[in-house]
């Protein structure tokens, strides 16, 4: 009955190797690119993360192979002080730009969008490969700064200024901190090629019959994602510009006057360091969410078809996005609450802040009631899926404490905070590229991952990912501070230094189960069991394109929708799914 | 008959399970440095609060994920009725009311007052006066001694022994005692620290006394706490400032009001001389 729709009949041009794997401007090849890339990038920022561990748990070992590695910073096999500093800030950007950015959003944004639409690809495919192609130099640029003088930049990924203003603060405060300016503004320059791209593609070349309220909750999150990142990404632009001109040029916007630096006084007068928080926030708390948002759309999408019942709630939960959307761009406040901020505007931000845990909430419970009366198919991605609800559950109620102004006097910039936000964008998001991934893996390579492999790794992740992050939370609680090269000396802490042991042991474990699934991902590319067109028995458009679809997705003719996402457990249907091609008529009327 | 055993048997290890988890997190409490300021309760308060709400939510939210898995993962078929529109109305609606409630409410009725007092109210007038200047690595302390007064300082003035680039031609400036890393207070006075920074971002952290105030060069920051219990508390900074942030500890002395007095006067006493 979708014979039409899966005809493979190629409509472009032969192409050359070039033009079809590397400089391509088809949105799947550009799509796996940002994948993998981002995973290359998220193994990177893994290992950082293990040599932070090894530092907090052991910080006067001497680790002889280490020094080989990294001759500077870990001189004679200790870590050096602005060494850690730089593994941290690195961690954190890598993490966050580089790797969730990338193979969450741009990955999965790029391959999802134009399959869901039921396009043929972007609606600016020169556009999308370049903004691949200028991620590329981000990322170089930013790998580069570990081997300039005085090393990365070592100024947190928030890079507050003076710190990250002034050369002469910190051994990260020179050439590294500029290169990684540069890098953060190359990445926002090409998170908005590709937002733009989103946003065209989803209002203008949506298939005949694909009204808004038929778009799967993958392709409404990265609308409004994208919506977000043009509205709130040039603020860190522009703040990142007058930082290097505050480096470089001798301004002074974020510089007040009296600063004494390195024993001498510094010329500037009338800046604030205030300003680049504000700025650095107005697109920080956005970003959150632009990481958030489509992997609350893609859980949605991947725990529908193995729960065999449609969404709960579809049109709430569009409505709960935008929302959350909105809400977003009115409280980056709540990371200030003790900066120095009048406090009035404190309780302001307190209160919006905590109102985004309504729709957040309610997309919580919609998300546990998609499974109600189903019948579940506990595929790896099903298991990620609903691992994501857990995480979302977990993280959303540390926030309550964060978003408190009382309660974030005790709890700012300390582990809790870092517990909290490794739960919401490391995990709610990482488990939803690993669900993302087994889902979509046989329509992006026409094979399965090992379902084995898939669920060693699934326990391999959440339980360590508990012991790493809850701890880090009662870590927090007892009021241990982040960013810390050794914390030692501080007898307040006493009590609770088995933590940190024990966030090392779990971490360490973390990263040992996602050697499952690189292995996984490396034999099933060759090995893995053939996959046609519908593996999984879902409805949404990708799925009626051939696996892997050809360049230009559906052959001829392009499919037409006929009712909306989600038609799963339907009694009237043969089977019990009717994808979103099959015209009205085919389903046979109720006896 | 083998079936419900074991059902009762997975019943009776969730329930363990989840009464094991919420004695955790309500004995979280006892993470928490004992508190030793007056206002530091109320933030215990909130803290407890939140702890007891967002931990029950966590339990009853995992027990219904937890059920809802186990009970449709075994469903012979689909449910043949679709949710209608009144059940997914009504399971917007009440975590709608619900997260007003506890969320809105908690910062309401116990955050706002506990905040409020903290950072609008003005500090009563027998307050002791202490400026916590951070530098890398470490704290200035300043008195404004005898006269109530701090003396002028200018940047430039800055020298190896002249930390804060005091103007000793300032009149004012004769009497101020000097300190490093190092606060001593009465117990149950109000304490007005004015914090200042030298050079770049740091974060006035007393873990004991529920105090975070980050210190903004450029900024003069004014906040006041009662410390309520004698005895040495640690200082540290919770906002990244150069490779030895994590070494800039110092001590908050809180004693007697006679110890303080007489400490007073040791102070003077040296600086006369």
């Amino acid at each position: 009955m979708t014979q039409v729709a899966t005809a493979e009949t190629p409509v472009h041009e032969k192409q050359s190797f070039l033009s079809r794997y590397v400089f391509s401007t088809d949105h799947k090849v550009i799509g796996i690119q940002y994948y993998l890339t981002g995973g290359l990038m998220g193994v990177l920022g893994a290992l950082l993360a293990g040599l932070i561990r090894l530092q907090l748990t052991w910080p006067t070992t001497q680790w002889n192979l280490l020094a080989k590695i990294f001759p500077t910073g870990m001189e004679g096999g200790f870590m050096k002080p602005e060494f850690y500093l730089a593994l941290v800030t690195m961690h954190g950007t890598i993490m966050i730009f580089f790797f969730v950015s990338l193979a969450l959003v741009s990955g999965f944004g790029n391959y999802l969008i134009p399959l869901q639409v039921g396009a043929r690809d972007m609606a600016f495919p020169f556009l999308n490969m370049l903004s691949y192609w200028t991620i590329v130099p981000a990322i170089l640029i930013a790998a580069a700064s570990f081997f300039v003088e005085g090393g990365a930049a070592g100024s947190g990924w928030t890079a507050y200024p003076p710190l990250s203003a002034v050369p002469s603060a910190a051994p990260g405060s020179g050439l590294g901190q500029t290169l990684w300016l540069l890098a953060v503004a190359l990445f926002i320059v090409s998170f908005t090629m590709g937002s733009l791209n989103y946003v065209t593609t989803v209002v203008n070349l949506r298939a005949k019959g694909m009204s808004m309220m038929r778009l799967p909750l993958t392709v409404w999150s990265l609308l409004i994602a994208s919506i977000i990142a043009l509205l709130a990404f040039p603020a860190l632009t522009a703040a990142a510009i007058m930082l290097l001109f505050d480096r470089h040029l001798g301004t002074s916007f974020y510089l007040p006057a009296g600063l004494f630096i390195a024993g001498k006084v510094l010329p500037n007068t009338g800046g604030s360091p205030l300003l680049w928080q504000h700025l650095f926030w107005f697109l920080g708390h956005p970003e959150v969410y632009v990481l958030i948002l489509p992997a609350l759309g893609i859980t949605f999408d991947v725990l529908v078809p193995f729960a065999r019942r449609p969404a709960f709630g579809y049109r709430v939960t569009v409505y709960c996005l935008v929302a959350i959307a909105f809400l977003s761009m009115v409280v980056w406040g709540h990371h200030m609450f003790v900066s120095g901020m009048n406090p009035l505007v404190g309780e302001f931000f307190s209160i919006g802040t905590l109102l985004i845990t309504i729709p957040s909430t309610i997309i919580g419970v919609n998300m546990i009631a998609s499974l109600w009366g189903g019948k579940l198919r506990l595929t790896s991605a099903a298991l990620f899926a609903i691992g994501t609800i857990s995480f979302f559950g977990v993280g959303g109620m540390g926030g309550l404490f964060l978003g408190n102004a009382a309660a974030d006097i005790q709890l700012h910039d300390t582990a809790f905070v870092v517990g909290h936000f490794h739960f919401m964008i490391g995990g709610v998001t990482m488990l939803a590229i690993f669900s993302g991934s087994y889902y979509w893996f046989p329509k992006m390579f026409g094979r399965k991952l090992s379902e084995l492999l898939g669920k060693l790794h699934f326990w391999m992740t959440i339980v360590p990912f508990y012991g790493i992050f809850a701890t880090m939370h009662f870590y927090g609680l007892a009021g241990a501070p982040r960013r810390y090269y050794n914390l030692s000396q501080y007898a307040f802490l006493e009590g609770v230094r088995w933590m940190p042991i024990v966030i090392t042991v779990f971490a360490f474990t973390l990263l040992a189960g996602q050697l499952l699934f690189l292995v996984n991902l490396v034999r099933s590319l060759w090995a893995g069991e053939k996959a046609e067109a519908n593996p999984w028995e879902a409805t949404t458009l990708e799925w009626s394109a051939p696996s892997p679809p050809p360049h230009g997705n559906w052959g001829e003719n392009e499919p037409v929708v006929h009712r909306g996402a989600y038609e799963y457990g339907n009694p009237d249907a043969k089977e019990d799914f009717v994808p979103q091609t099959v015209p009205a008529l085919k389903v046979p009327a109720h006896s | 008959m083998k079936d419900t055993k074991s059902t009762l048997g997975v019943a009776l290890a969730v329930m363990v399970w989840f009464i094991g988890i919420g004695v955790f997190v309500l004995g979280a409490r006892r993470y928490l440095p004992p508190v030793a300021s007056e206002h530091g309760k109320g933030i215990d308060v909130m803290l407890f609060y939140l702890l007891v709400t967002t931990g029950t939510l966590i339990v009853i939210g995992h027990l219904v994920l937890g059920y809802f898995v186990f009970r449709f993962s075994r469903a012979a078929r689909v449910s043949p009725t679709l949710p209608g529109a009144t059940a997914q109305r009504f399971w917007s609606i009440a975590p709608a009311i619900l997260m007003t409630v506890l969320a809105e409410g908690g910062v309401l009725v116990l955050g706002i007052p506990v905040f409020g007092q903290l950072y609008t109210e003005d500090p009563p007038a027998d307050a002791v006066v202490v400026e916590v200047t951070g530098e890398q690595f470490t704290w200035n302390v300043r008195y404004p001694g005898a006269d109530g007064e701090f003396g002028r300082t200018d940047p430039a003035l800055i020298t190896d022994t002249n930390a804060l680039g005091v103007d000793e031609s300032d009149p004012a400036a004769a009497d101020d005692i000097h300190e490093l890393a190092l606060i001593y207070v009465p117990v149950n006075r109000p304490v007005k620290v004015r914090l200042r920074s030298k050079d770049v971002l740091h974060s006035f952290y007393l873990p004991h006394h529920r105090i975070k105030q980050d210190a903004v060069p450029g900024m003069t920051i004014e906040l006041w706490f009662v410390p309520t219990r004698e005895g040495e508390f640690e200082i540290a900074c919770t906002e990244l400032c150069g490779f030895g942030h994590y070494q800039m500890r110092g001590f908050l002395r809180v004693v007697s009001d006679e110890e303080f007095e007489r400490w007073l006067g040791e102070k003077r006493e040296a600086g006369r001389r």
